[in-house]
């Protein structure tokens, strides 16, 4: 605990150091940096220890406010968590050093360093606390800092409506997590983590976490904050908020689970069917974006919905007493939030070299930066093979869980229990072709052929300290790939605490998980050891031959240019027409016209369906609704007393009567 | 678990062009021509590997990839699938979770390379090669889902193991319906008609031989080489449901088994010569079909 605590005082040193330097140019970035990099150093030795088997460590110190004590406890669960943060804030932060330079001398750069340190404190508060006082009043430092990083461009009118929208969804969500605790606490009058228990009712209590958390985590349809703020903030926030910081709503749910007592089946269900939507739509919304960083949130959507389904398939399984669904099912879960935090990580900072680079994000005005930008383009690849699913890269590993334990409950019962997992088994195959097709654009259309325009043409790979974690998370995804079977086997005691099922069967069960999973890495391994050797036996075929280079074949016409190559919006059409009726885009089409024709052009956005058809008319009606109240609202400090005696004058009046 | 056999794995790499060379003999036949020599595609790959290569200026080390990364995830695919009287030379739990990624692997590097050569046929062909197989996908996995619920077993080798005659006789509308599920699913994967035409001449037209256009020499021959063996990877599949029948004799069973890859083979020229290719708006709506069907083997 001395580790993490060592780390608090670094992240605040980091943060008040960036703000004492503000005027002293590069020295605020490394202060700033510095208070991140170190606390993460710092905080990750405990962490490491309690998940290789040490006993979980607690810290309780009485405080004035009611109800609350400062009660941190690193325990399994927590350390599981804090190991993906204090890995991507380590790496934005040397990031942000170099990315934040570009806006020196327009923009206060202290602020955002400031703003991170902060945030990366209460993330790993939120982790560690063991009291609900304290865990909300970190819940909201986390979304204040978040908000004043995704509104650092707060010149642009996007970036300002996008952090809007962020603060009112993350206060909404809030304010159903208040009322899930109060209800938590009520029966023992105390808001410490131990002490919180069900005495009726944990439906309710469950689905009030599940709105609370899930804004937070972006489940389908509260995502909406999500594929707003995620291109707004610069792009070492970005990683950090949706490789990390949504993860944090996951690690609620999972917290609370522990305090419902048994669980029911239909948590399950509704889990899966949250994942399955939010996994479903969330890629084939991704696929209608034009936006390369609008494109990685809406994927984030359908990663949280994996991991939901996951979650789903596990509570399913604990529910109907198979004992190897629960535990490869939340293995999968936990596993793939590890994943996700690598493969978004790094695709997120490729995005940022992207847009750093060539000044775009938009997918159709790039091209050929593969020859450009070698190790951004070999790194995003690793990132979109891993994303997709595919082996030999971490996605896959933590998907074929989920996969193996909705097949087993087929397998092992003949109840209704197996429809969800039907479900599952169906909507993950449909989730890995569209993302499959999804993150090909992205690569085939940004990296691969000719520049589309001249920024890209002119694009330089970007320097170290951007380029330098984005190869720790692609190693990370390749580590995964291969040797999964160790991460998924230190999961014993985390998921022991979250399902509470016996120790032995937990273990058992895991080593028989585990077992496929050592397959599939020593398999993959042999993938990579045939493609070696075919590509060996090719060039050795070639070396003695005559090998030219030509145009491509374009049927005839050998003089293709830039501007005949297929676009992601082309690439994506017959997909986005098949589910046209889910995505609604709305297409603007002025055609070839007349005999001497002017330019045609064609516009196509997909806006979000949630958003347009939901949630606005939604406010819209809460607004017209409440104007009613507007004469209240004078504006006069007179009256504003007057109020707050009249409505003390009330509660005396109550509490003497 | 590598205590199976390599004789699968062998049969395979060598039959498996044959498999086209039947199927293009049918059609000629049903057309009134000769046709090609049956060894002919071992001539067509012993002439590419001959060949030099020519390579697309706009093209970088992604497109080399493409066929070598294609070839290799399917000759490791092939090492889970039985064949005849012989297990797989590999099975674990859930391995056919991996077959599946694994030639979807080869797929991203296909589209890829295609997507690499900035040909806008290319990208066509790449565009049209995603789009269908995310609606293959889910069939194949539900097919998966009927066999594994039907026989309780969760690895490739087993579940086509305890598949018997035995098995048609209690639960032919299970398995009838999954054959005919994993038939449209096969059509589709391997690019035949109704769902691509491989002799087409239009560019225009095509999905997966338009992707590979530009390749040439030994690349090409490992595209056309794991074509191959990605259909018979689907057959083998197939063959080891509909023809279950086990004499006693693992080599008997194993030309059982060959006796139906032969009838695969010719009912899909059959197929081909019988129907025209659908329209490209169509397929999504037979691989719909594919999923209905497969769903229905759940259901019963």
């Amino acid at each position: 605990m001395a580790g993490l605590l060592f780390s608090f005082i670094l992240f605040g040193v980091g943060a008040v150091a960036s703000l004492v330097f503000a005027r002293r140019g590069r020295w605020s970035s490394f202060a700033g940096a510095g208070g991140v990099i170190l606390g993460c150093t710092c905080g990750i030795f405990p962490v490491l220890h309690v998940v290789m088997g040490a006993p979980p460590q607690s810290l309780r110190v009485a405080w004035d406010v009611p109800y609350g004590t400062l009660y941190l406890t690193l325990d399994p669960l927590a350390a599981f968590f804090l190991i993906p943060i204090f890995l991507i804030a380590s790496l934005a932060a040397l990031y942000g050093t170099e990315y934040l330079e570009v806006y020196r001398g327009r923009k206060e750069i202290a602020p955002p360093w400031f703003f991170l340190n902060i945030l990366t404190a209460s993330m790993t508060a939120v982790i560690l606390a063991h009291n609900a006082i304290l865990f909300l009043m970190a819940w909201e430092t986390m979304a204040l800092s978040s908000f004043f990083l995704v509104t650092f461009e707060d010149e642009k009118e996007t970036t300002r409506q996008a952090g809007w929208t962020y603060l009112v969804a993350s206060h909404t969500g809030t304010a159903f997590l208040l009322v899930m605790f109060i209800l938590l606490g009520r029966h023992n009058g105390s808001l410490d983590f131990d002490h919180l228990s069900v005495s009726s009712g944990s439906g309710i209590l469950f689905a009030l976490a599940l709105v609370g958390f899930g804004v937070k985590a972006g489940f389908i349809p509260l995502h909406v904050w999500l594929p707003e703020a995620h291109p707004a903030a610069p792009s070492h926030i970005s990683a950090i908020m949706s490789a990390v910081m949504i993860k944090t709503g996951i690690y609620g749910l999972l917290r609370v689970l522990t305090f419902l007592g048994p669980m029911q089946a239909w948590w399950g269900l509704v889990l899966c069917v949250i994942g399955l939507s939010s996994g479903i739509l969330g890629v084939l919304f991704a696929l209608a974006q034009h936006d390369l960083k609008r494109l990685l949130a809406y994927h984030s959507v359908e990663n949280i919905g994996i991991i939901a389904l996951g979650l789903g398939v596990g509570i399913i399984g604990v529910s109907t007493g198979q004992s190897f669904v629960a535990v490869a099912g939340f293995a999968g879960a936990l596993l793939h939030v590890l994943n996700h935090a690598l493969f978004k990580g790094l695709l997120f900072l490729d995005a940022g070299n992207i847009s750093h680079a060539t000044h775009t994000r938009e997918i159709d005005q790039l091209g050929g930066l593969l020859r450009r930008m070698p190790a951004t383009a070999t790194t995003f690849l690793i990132g979109a093979a891993a994303i997709s699913g595919l082996p030999p890269l971490n996605g896959f590993v933590s998907e074929f869980l989920i996969y193996l334990a909705s097949f087993r409950q087929i397998v092992s019962t003949q109840t209704s229990s197996i429809v969800p997992m039907l479900a599952s088994i169906s909507g993950l195959a449909l989730i890995g072709g569209l993302a499959l097709a999804c993150f090909t654009k992205a690569f085939g259309i940004v990296f691969l052929g000719q520049p589309r325009n001249e920024c890209a043409e002119h694009a330089r790979e970007v320097g170290f300290a951007m380029l330098g974690p984005a190869l720790v998370l692609a190693s990370g995804c390749v580590l995964i790939g291969l040797f999964g079977a160790v991460v998924v086997e230190a999961m014993k005691p985390l998921i022991c605490n979250v399902t509470g099922l016996m120790s032995a069967d937990v273990e058992r069960d895991l080593a028989e998980a585990g077992n496929s999973i050592a397959r599939i890495g020593a398999f993959t391994a042999c993938v990579i050891v045939l493609v070696a050797l075919l590509a060996l036996a090719r060039t050795r075929l070639l070396s003695l031959r005559k090998v030219s280079t030509a145009p491509t074949w374009d049927c005839g016409y050998a003089n293709p240019s830039a501007r005949m190559q297929y676009t992601a919006s082309s690439f994506a059409n017959p997909l986005t027409e098949s589910f046209a009726m889910l995505l609604q885009t709305r297409e603007t089409l002025t055609g070839v016209q007349g005999l001497f024709p002017d330019k045609a052009e064609f516009h196509s956005h997909t806006d979000d369906l949630f958003r347009n058809r939901l949630f606005e008319p939604l406010f819209h009606t809460i607004g017209r609704a409440i104007a009613v109240l507007r004469p209240l609202q004078q504006g006069r400090v007179q009256l504003y007393v007057l109020y707050i005696a009249v409505v003390l004058l009330v509660l005396l009046l109550w509490q003497i009567g | 678990m590598i205590a199976g056999s390599t004789i699968p794995l062998i049969i395979a790499l060598t039959l498996a062009p044959l498999m086209q060379s039947v199927i293009s003999r049918t059609k000629a036949i049903v057309a009134g021509r000769a046709g090609q020599q049956i060894a002919q595609p071992y001539r067509d790959l012993w002439k590419l590997l001959q060949k030099g290569a020519v390579y697309s200026d706009t093209s970088t080390w992604i497109f080399r990839m493409g066929p070598v990364v294609t070839l290799a995830s399917l000759l490791l695919a092939l090492a889970f699938v039985p064949f005849g009287g012989f297990h797989s030379l590999a099975a674990f739990s859930g391995d056919f979770i991996f077959v599946a990624y694994l030639m979807a692997l080869g797929r991203f590097f296909t589209v890829a390379a295609a997507l690499d050569t900035g040909s806008s046929f290319e990208g066509m062909g790449a565009s049209r090669e995603v789009t269908f197989s995310s609606f293959a996908e889910p069939a194949l996995f539900l097919s998966f889902a009927a066999l594994v619920r039907y026989t309780g077993r969760l690895s490739l080798d087993p579940v086509l193991a305890a598949i018997g005659p035995r098995a048609w006789a209690s639960a032919a509308p299970v398995l009838s319906a999954t054959i005919a599920a994993l038939i449209i699913v096969y059509l589709s994967e391997n690019a035949r008609i109704p769902f691509d035409d491989p002799t087409t001449h239009l560019e225009l037209t095509m999905i997966h031989e338009v992707m590979v256009l530009d390749h040439s020499g030994p690349d090409l021959a490992m595209i056309e080489y794991g074509a191959a063996l990605r259909m018979w990877l689907f057959a083998a599949i197939i063959v080891g449901i509909a023809a279950p029948w086990r004499s006693g004799n693992r080599w008997v069973d194993t030309l059982i088994g060959l006796a139906a890859m032969l009838t695969l083979a010719v009912a899909t020229g059959l197929i081909e010569s019988s129907m025209a290719r659908l329209r490209l708006l169509r397929i999504p709506q037979l691989l719909l079909v594919a999923i209905v069907l497969s769903a229905l083997a759940l259901a019963f």
